[in-house]
């Protein structure tokens, strides 16, 4: 069965009750985009309900991340419920630069990133979280291809992130080693973890990862706009970037053409919003608990249902 | 008599030696030769001469996608038209297969007719199989699409059904009429050819990106790209195909006064048929390679739950959805195979026998879709196989890589780590450091050596031209990951192949095993590999070795099974061991075979790097998912056609060496 009409026939029962201001506006279905990571088919799942209830018709499409921009660009997709600020910024901008593409504002949760080490290495390297003891156990982290400097494993190169200059500017005995997608980041975790093997890598929240294995953020002297800009600032005064990464906002985006076609589905759009905790909670009972998005967002559905409704609420 | 003497290199012998020396030497010490000249244009290509053909095709393909127009409509009408041609009976294939057929959008959709229960799709391949060849094809092929059923992949399956069933008539078809445009006419030919070429190695993550500008976000778009990848083998198989229609079912055409239309269509290609079919089968097999990519694209389907499952690390759920590409894989090759090589045995029918009595398969799969569709109404388990009876063999296999990797993992880290230390690093170390300049010389020299004037130049302008674009690094980190895989593709592969060339119980065994292995999606043993082997060049290796090996294995088995036996016999005859007859008579013949099988593994592997840059190689595969994860259509486009380069270069000089070799040995004229 189709994703949409799986949503549509699950709706049904919701919708008769529901308002259904929407018929003025087109009938023609509100495609949105869905991703491989849980956290993303959640949100999106719960806005296409959110649409379905207020009478508008809904299509699901699988999509990747980024490629995705092209079919937003020429109006073939509509919504995109989650944009990094972090990993899709700079595709986001491209696709706004056009005209095409408006932000959507944020969906209320916030992308964290940071080096994060498994609570085990608290026994092999005691001064943890404070980045100041890596440098102590640097020699734990190396393998025989960075010996005798520690192995930091990065996230593909695309993500950016400025490990190297952090490395240089803290005098941190680290090399960095690439991934070249998510999944093999998480693959080595996922190793280490099993044999108890030290690392120390690039996670980011809100995910799944944080929640299933034990462990912390390395705590870094805290992120300002002034240390990435500024050299002088923080406790390297020759370079920038001594500091942890930013946290930044996840934003939604639309096809420009969303609040001509379907004024009020582009409002119930920007309005929708949902927090971090919430989220990890949810990803946690999909991921971890085995249940399914349907269960899960329904549930959520139904415990917020004041909040969703202001969303559609004219 | 033996002397020293014929242990010394001839003439040719002399020239490779030198070369090598003389390439060895510089790359060992450019370093020193720019320090020591203050030459920085010896190791790097000045930045101020690289061609901006980057930004030209950027801005070419923005023009094309937004601007270009025939007056009335645009470029993307057209192919906007195009992928509309294409959806309909795609949606209408879903529909039938899995959505089943309705009217009306979204909330307000009615369904009027569900789609083909699973029994009745079983029991239609069933059928098919039959009709083909035999009973035991059809037992095969229906077991599989059973496995499907059981193992909880149903739905997926069709979805990706749905979209073969699609990709693999128009690929045929459009390789069918291109093939005999080019027969019939030899200029096209050669304009085609290289074209042909391109598609096949140009990396299809280079060309996504425009193609969903033009072609739309979805699963035509994925078609697309699928029918790109999947079309030439068919272009190449129908040449060859109808050139070798023997002269004389011709002469019956002209003889019987057939126009020049019914001469194609009524003589020439049915006549080549189980030829054609073979290039069907290699549509079918390459449209299956490229679910996981078309899967990113919006396709669904079997790849879509490959990614996602290891996107979980759900390393159960990506094999088991691997496995059933695998499974599907096989029942559509055999069936395919089972229609080239089918008796064409024709009945007349017998007129004293009724419809049905005429055509019992289809009399048969009308009366099971009918009776599971009437039947579903009171047992729903007939028209959707029922959930609560699927197995999953899932948390075995998350359990069994978490055994290997608490226990084994010590053992693969002394193994990779001398491996990387004493032939990876080296040869690494070999290839960056060989100077740009030199190395264009040396392609030319080796293609000036392998096939004359015409390939010297060839290979020179297409090195040059890497060079050119800034890409000459990353090219040879790309030489240098391809070339070591292949080195150990081929060790395993050619005795394997030997193997399975002397013995009949190790050539199945071998062969399936090499099938699995070429159908499985790489996603599926990348992660793995990953895991074990932690993240860099030697999984990467792994993984195109793993891809690579299947051509080096075949063409080793193909070359020393078609040994002229007189050859071997003569051995006998003189007294030759078995040991003898191998090394002495039928390896030696074998070669050029041999080399025609490593120049299909350079291909794939070259193809398998495109992957690999998944798990963080910084090769031309690298750049080219750089690009698409910044849509930046020139730089993918730019880095997609350095690896073609690479791939045409060792195309022609490896051909050209076989076919001299075959021409010494006189097996060719």
């Amino acid at each position: 069965m189709r994703l949409s009409t799986f949503a549509a026939a699950a709706c049904a029962g919701l919708v008769m009750a529901g308002s259904a201001f929407a018929e003025a506006e087109s009938q023609e279905p509100i495609k949105l985009t869905m991703h491989d990571w849980t956290g993303q088919l959640l949100t999106t799942t719960i806005m296409g309900k959110v649409l379905a209830e207020a009478g508008y018709n809904v299509e699901y499409v699988q999509a990747d991340y980024i490629a995705q921009f092209a079919g937003l660009k020429s109006g073939d997709l509509h919504v995109a419920m989650e944009i990094w600020e972090t990993t899709g910024r700079e595709a986001m901008d491209e696709a706004i630069g056009t005209g095409q593409v408006v932000n959507m504002g944020d969906t209320g949760m916030k992308a964290i990133e940071e080096w994060w080490y498994p609570a085990y290495m608290e026994e092999v390297c005691p001064g943890l979280p404070d980045w100041q003891a890596l440098n102590d156990c640097a020699r734990e982290f190396a393998t025989p291809e960075t010996a005798p400097m520690g192995r930091y494993l990065g996230g593909p190169v695309t993500w950016g992130g400025f490990d190297e200059e952090r490395i240089e500017s803290l005098g941190l005995d680290f090399e960095v080693v690439h991934a070249g997608t998510d999944a093999a980041l998480f693959a080595e975790l996922e190793s280490a973890y099993q044999r108890k093997a030290p690392i120390v890598l690039w996670i980011y929240a809100p995910h799944w990862a944080p929640t299933k294995y034990e462990g912390n953020f390395v705590a870094f002297p805290p992120y300002t706009p002034e240390c990435y800009e500024d050299p002088s600032v923080g406790i390297n005064p020759n370079m920038a970037y001594d500091c942890g990464k930013p946290t930044g906002p996840i934003w939604k985006v639309a096809w420009s053409g969303l609040a001509d076609k379907w004024p009020g589905a582009a409002k119930a759009v920007e309005a929708f919003t949902i927090s971090n905790e919430d989220m990890g909670a949810m990803v946690s009972a999909v991921d971890l608990d085995g249940k399914s998005l349907d269960e899960v967002s329904d549930a959520w559905l139904a415990a917020n249902s004041s909040v969703w409704q202001s969303w559609i609420a004219n | 008599m033996t002397g020293w003497r014929d242990h010394l290199p001839g003439r040719s012998g002399w020239f490779w030696l030198a070369l090598f020396a003389a390439t060895w030497l510089l790359s060992r010490y450019s370093w020193d030769l720019y320090k020591a000249f203050d030459a920085r244009w010896i190791v790097k290509f000045p930045s101020a001469y690289i061609l901006p053909v980057e930004a030209r095709i950027s801005a070419f393909m923005r023009w094309l996608v937004e601007d270009a127009g025939f007056g009335l409509f645009s470029f993307r009408d057209v192919t906007r038209f195009i992928s509309m041609l294409i959806e309909i009976p795609y949606d209408f294939m879903r529909d039938l297969l899995i959505d089943g057929f309705s009217t009306g959008l979204g909330n307000a959709a009615v369904q009027i007719a569900p789609p083909l229960s699973w029994i009745a799709i079983i029991v239609t391949l069933v059928a098919m199989g039959h009709y083909a060849r035999n009973w035991k094809l059809a037992a095969l092929v229906g077991g599989c699409f059973l496995y499907l059923a059981v193992f909880g992949q149903w739905d997926s399956a069709m979805v990706t059904l749905a979209s073969v069933l699609i990709a693999v008539p128009i690929g045929s078809v459009g390789g069918l009429l291109l093939g005999i445009l080019a027969y019939r006419s030899p200029l096209f030919e050669r304009l085609l050819r290289p074209l042909l070429d391109l598609m096949q190695t140009v990396p299809v993550f280079a060309y996504l990106v425009p193609i969903l500008f033009l072609f739309g976000f979805g699963p035509v778009a994925a078609l697309v790209a699928t029918i790109i990848y999947a079309m030439p083998p068919m272009v190449r198989v129908t040449i060859v195909a109808l050139h070798g229609v023997p002269n004389e079912t011709r002469d019956v055409g002209v003889m019987v006064g057939c126009t020049r239309r019914q001469m194609m269509w009524k003589v020439i290609v049915p006549s080549a048929a189980p030829t054609l079919m073979v290039g069907v089968n290699q549509v079918i097999m390459l449209t299956l390679n490229m679910v996981i990519i078309a899967s990113m694209i919006g396709a669904g389907g079997l790849g879509f739950d490959v990614l996602s499952a290891l996107r979980r690390l759900d390393i159960g759920g990506g094999i088991e959805a691997g496995l059933a590409i695998v499974v599907m894989a096989i029942a559509l090759d055999r069936l395919s195979q089972a229609f080239a090589s089918r008796n064409v045995a024709t009945r007349a029918p017998d007129p004293n026998r009724n419809l049905f009595q005429r055509h019992p398969w289809v009399a048969t799969v009308l009366l099971v879709a009918i009776c599971t569709y009437l039947l579903s109404q009171v047992a729903p388990a007939l028209q959707a196989y029922p959930e609560a009876a699927t197995l999953s063999t899932g948390a075995f296999w998350s359990d069994f890589m978490g055994y290997i990797n608490v226990h084994f993992f010590d053992v693969f880290e002394t193994i990779k780590t001398a491996l990387l230390s004493y032939l990876l690093l080296p040869v690494k170390r070999f290839f960056v450091g060989i100077p740009w300049p030199w190395g264009i010389m040396a392609m030319t020299l080796i293609g000036w050596r392998a096939g004359g004037l015409w390939l010297a130049a060839l290979s020179g302008i297409l090195t040059a031209l890497i060079a050119m674009v800034g890409l000459w690094d990353k090219a040879m980190i790309t030489v240098y990951l391809c070339g070591v895989s292949v080195l150990i593709a081929s060790a395993i592969g050619i005795p394997m192949g030997i193997m399975a060339a002397q013995n009949d119980t190790a050539n199945r065994v071998v062969g399936s095993f090499i099938d699995t292995l070429q159908t499985l999606p790489s996603f599926v043993y990348l992660i793995p590999v990953v895991m074990l082997f932690r993240v860099g060049d030697f999984s990467a290796m792994i993984a195109v070795v793993l891809y690579a090996m299947a051509p080096a294995v075949r063409y080793a088995a193909h070359g020393i099974r078609s040994v002229d036996p007189q050859l071997i016999e003569a051995g006998l005859v003189s007294g030759c061991t078995p040991r003898q007859v191998l090394w002495r008579i039928k390896l030696p013949m074998a070669i050029p075979e041999l080399l025609l099988g490593l120049n299909q593994t350079i291909m794939l592997a070259l193809s398998m790097l495109v992957i690999t840059a998944l798990v963080g190689t910084r090769d031309l595969g690298q750049e080219v998912y750089i690009a698409l994860t910044k849509a930046n259509s020139g730089q993918g486009i730019v880095a997609g056609l350095a690896v073609a380069f690479i791939a045409i270069v060792a195309d022609r000089i490896l051909s050209a060496t076989a076919s001299r070799m075959r021409r010494k040995m006189g097996l060719e004229q």
